[in-house]
């Protein structure tokens, strides 16, 4: 069985969106200097902005690293906030930017697994194509197939296709171009559809051509 | 010119969500391949499987909230946030001491009925 977000924390609960206007206020008096009310919006918060995270960095870990900085940005940046977008949205924002951030860096401590052309080695059981053909459920080869994507396609595909930031949006909190962006994104829709559904013969295809 | 399946490899992914990604001629070779065809259907339950994504939260385990709170302490971001934070703590060590003290009772009761018992032969 695949598991979601590692072993440190707990598996996915339904989500029940932030009530808008609730939040809207909790932002006015945090602006304001009420630190109470930013706390409120930490705790109102975080468990979503560690799941768009927890799926940007592949692991528990990180994810409460990114977690952690995107508040302090926000914290920070939080006077610019000028309501536009929703609260959240803007928080995404941060998270993406921050996981961005962050992979890079490690990126320059850690050599092993990052790159994007790199060939990833199924070295346990469970990812054995074979075996994952057999998963009963598509949303967890899904999920694991997204873990073994290449952080920088990772992030595209789950800020478009998960939380459907716009390809701008995206570029900029990743610092690369629209049509980067549009190519990764391209790109990791095919290995995660290849991924969950594994490769077929020609022979089984006598259509193709 | 004829179409060949793997130059459409990438522009089927976009397709999924911009059928407008397919030219005429593109268009005309999915129409006739079943490969292609399978490609694309595969394609859009991907798509919608990361969609249903969106309805979940993961859970992080306990202690986020504060980790983030005292990491912008830290950041000497928040001053304020000190006494939020002190008054967690103030709580957490109120509570540990509310029960030692309550074990403590418990012992004491424990022992004080165990020497009474003690003593009840004897005092007969």
């Amino acid at each position: 069985m695949v598991t979601d977000a590692g072993t440190s924390s707990r598996p996915p609960r339904s989500y029940r969106r932030p009530d808008p206007e609730a939040m809207a206020d909790l932002v006015a008096r945090a602006q304001a200097g009420d630190d109470r009310a930013f706390e409120d919006l930490v705790t109102a918060t975080h468990a979503e902005t560690y799941t768009l995270a927890r799926r940007l960095t592949g692991n528990d870990d990180d994810a409460r690293d990114v977690v952690q900085e995107a508040y302090l940005r926000a914290y920070r940046s939080l006077g610019r906030f000028r309501g536009e977008a929703r609260f959240t949205t803007w928080l995404y924002r941060i998270t993406a930017n921050c996981a961005s951030t962050y992979v890079g860096r490690r990126r320059r401590h850690r050599h092993d697994e990052l790159d994007d052309e790199l060939v990833v080695v199924d070295a346990s059981p469970e990812l054995d194509p074979a075996a994952r053909a057999d998963a009963s459920d598509l949303r967890d080869r899904l999920v694991a197939a997204l873990d073994e994507l290449p952080p920088k396609l990772r992030a595209v595909v789950v800020l478009r296709d998960v939380y459907d930031l716009p390809h701008e949006a995206i570029a900029a909190e990743l610092g690369i171009s629209e049509s980067a962006a549009k190519v990764r994104l391209h790109r990791a829709r095919r290995k995660l559809k290849d991924r969950v559904f594994p490769t077929r013969d020609e022979d089984d295809h006598p259509g193709g051509g | 010119m004829a179409v060949d399946c793997n130059e459409l490899v990438d522009i089927l992914a976009e397709a999924a969500t911009d059928p407008a990604a397919l030219d005429r001629s593109a268009r005309r070779h999915v129409e006739g391949c079943l490969r292609c065809q399978a490609d694309m259907v595969q394609h859009r339950r991907v798509l919608r499987a990361l969609r249903s994504l969106r309805t979940e939260v993961l859970e992080p385990a306990p202690g986020l909230v504060t980790e983030v709170l005292t990491h912008i302490e830290e950041a000497g971001e928040r001053h304020a946030i000190r006494s939020l934070l002190t008054g967690r703590r103030v709580a957490y060590i109120g509570g540990l001491a509310a029960a030692t003290a309550a074990a403590a009772g418990a012992g004491a009761i424990v022992i004080a009925s165990r020497s009474r018992a003690r003593r009840l032969p004897l005092a007969g």
